[in-house]
């Protein structure tokens, strides 16, 4: 698994390694039961702190895409999220709420938005890890 | 919430007539890398020297691992690893000379890890001190600072005068003992690019106070960069929300503080708006403390410094 982050870009370092693995398990570079890079291991690579990557890992635990092994390391989850069907639906059209939001103000008709998003599902497998809701 | 690694409530020293630190407070949690930072002279190592008890404040109060830095018990002494900007070293011994010293003087030194550390670094033991580059010998500090497996490491810009490689290796052995101890380290640094990297929480230090004392992902979601081109008759922004407004060519350069979407409609409306953006933690420290800035404003900056919306 690859994880790459810049450390200068606005996002803070620990969303960079949350999104990293969450975009490594969704293109399918990432698969159910991959050993996720040891905090020390990732936090060398990246040249980061090494509190920095246990957030992420938390992170990446809360939200259902990891798993912690006692003793053996974080591991690619094989199911989802915890959330309720409900709450996972709002989530959902929040982010496509905020994306809508941001092209408008980018300057972006709904057709660029449409086709922007079909290219961005295309670069996902869905059928990969994830049950489907 | 436990005890917190280092306190410094309302600090001051002055040098003579000339006040360096005035009224100094920040805090070190347990397992937090805390960078302090400033311009040349602006009191860090001052406030180092205060911590370890080389120099007594004349104001307030400095506490390290719970105990008031004016009377350091050796004991607790040996549970602080020092790393300072000039790694000084005695001329006469060589690499293992000093591992061999330092494990003598210090209980809990780790005397494996030492020599595991100093062969990742290549650095021979028999190789002379005076022989080191200045590299080796801030490498040399570190591991045998790190090696007695401190509670608090203190580093006064150990990366003074080192190359980019050197700062990467030296930066490597820091995230080492971060995983490897999590112990809390407090550093000052002119490196921000570094800093970036690896601290939770910054301190900006001015004008012998912190203008700045939050995590660095407060300050990247918190602060906002942009520039304005006003049409005719517009002025620039102010109120809470603005840290700082600096003309430049057709407009200005502001600096904001958790700006409401209402502050940005105003804007737009009445000019050009660039996309805000958060600034590098560079830019943010040129913003603050570089030369002839009038436009600070203290109070929302130290509004920064409350744990609202941040923190850990």
């Amino acid at each position: 698994m690859l994880i790459r982050i810049d450390p200068r870009s606005p996002e803070p370092l620990f969303e960079q390694v949350v999104f990293a693995v969450k975009a490594a398990v969704a293109k399918g570079t990432a698969k159910a039961g991959d050993r996720l890079p040891s905090v020390r291991e990732l936090a060398r690579d990246l040249a980061i702190n090494p509190n920095t990557v246990v957030r992420a890992y938390e992170a990446l635990e809360r939200d259902g895409v990891v798993v912690r092994r006692q003793g053996a390391g974080c591991f690619v989850s094989d199911r989802g999220s915890d959330l309720a069907q409900g709450e996972k639906k709002k989530q959902l059209l929040d982010l496509m709420r905020r994306a809508a939001t941001e092209a408008f103000h980018l300057g972006f008709t709904a057709e660029d938005v449409k086709k922007a998003l079909g290219q961005g599902l295309d670069e996902v497998q869905f059928e990969g890890k994830r049950r489907q809701p | 919430m436990s005890a917190p690694v280092v306190e410094f409530a309302g600090v001051a020293r002055w040098f003579g007539t000339q006040p360096v630190l005035q009224g100094l407070s920040f805090r070190v949690e347990p397992g937090q890398v805390y960078a302090l930072l400033g311009r040349n002279g602006a009191g860090k190592t001052t406030a180092l020297r205060i911590l370890l008890g080389f120099l007594q404040p004349h104001a307030g109060r400095a506490t390290v691992l719970g105990h008031d830095c004016t009377a350091l018990p050796p004991a607790v002494r040996g549970r602080i690893g020092y790393v300072g900007e000039d790694h000084r070293l005695y001329p006469t011994m060589t690499v293992g000379d000093a591992v061999e010293f330092e494990a003598g003087t210090r209980p809990s030194f780790r005397r494996a890890f030492a020599d595991q550390a100093l062969q990742r670094c290549g650095l021979p033991a028999d190789r002379r001190i005076p022989r080191l580059s200045r590299g080796q010998r801030a490498q040399l500090s570190l591991v045998l600072a790190v090696a007695s497996n401190p509670e608090l490491l203190v580093c006064d810009d150990p990366a003074l005068g080192l190359d980019a490689v050197m700062r990467r290796e030296l930066l490597d052995a820091l995230i080492d003992l971060l995983a490897d101890t999590g112990c809390a380290v407090l550093l000052s640094s002119h490196f921000l690019h570094d800093v970036e990297r690896i601290a939770d929480r910054v301190g900006i230090l001015h004008d012998g106070a912190l203008l700045v004392d939050a995590t660095l992902d407060d300050v990247k979601r918190r602060v906002l960069r942009c520039a304005w081109s006003p049409r005719a008759g517009s002025s620039p922004p102010s109120g809470p929300h603005v840290l700082r407004t600096a003309p430049r060519r057709d407009g200005h350069d502001l600096t904001l503080l958790d700006a409401p979407p209402e502050l940005f409609a105003q804007l737009r409306a009445t000019g050009e708006l660039t996309p805000p953006v958060p600034p590098s933690l560079e830019e943010l420290f040129l913003d603050l403390a570089g030369p002839e800035r009038p436009g600070i404003l203290r109070e929302p900056l130290d509004a920064l410094a409350a744990p609202a919306g941040g923190g850990r």
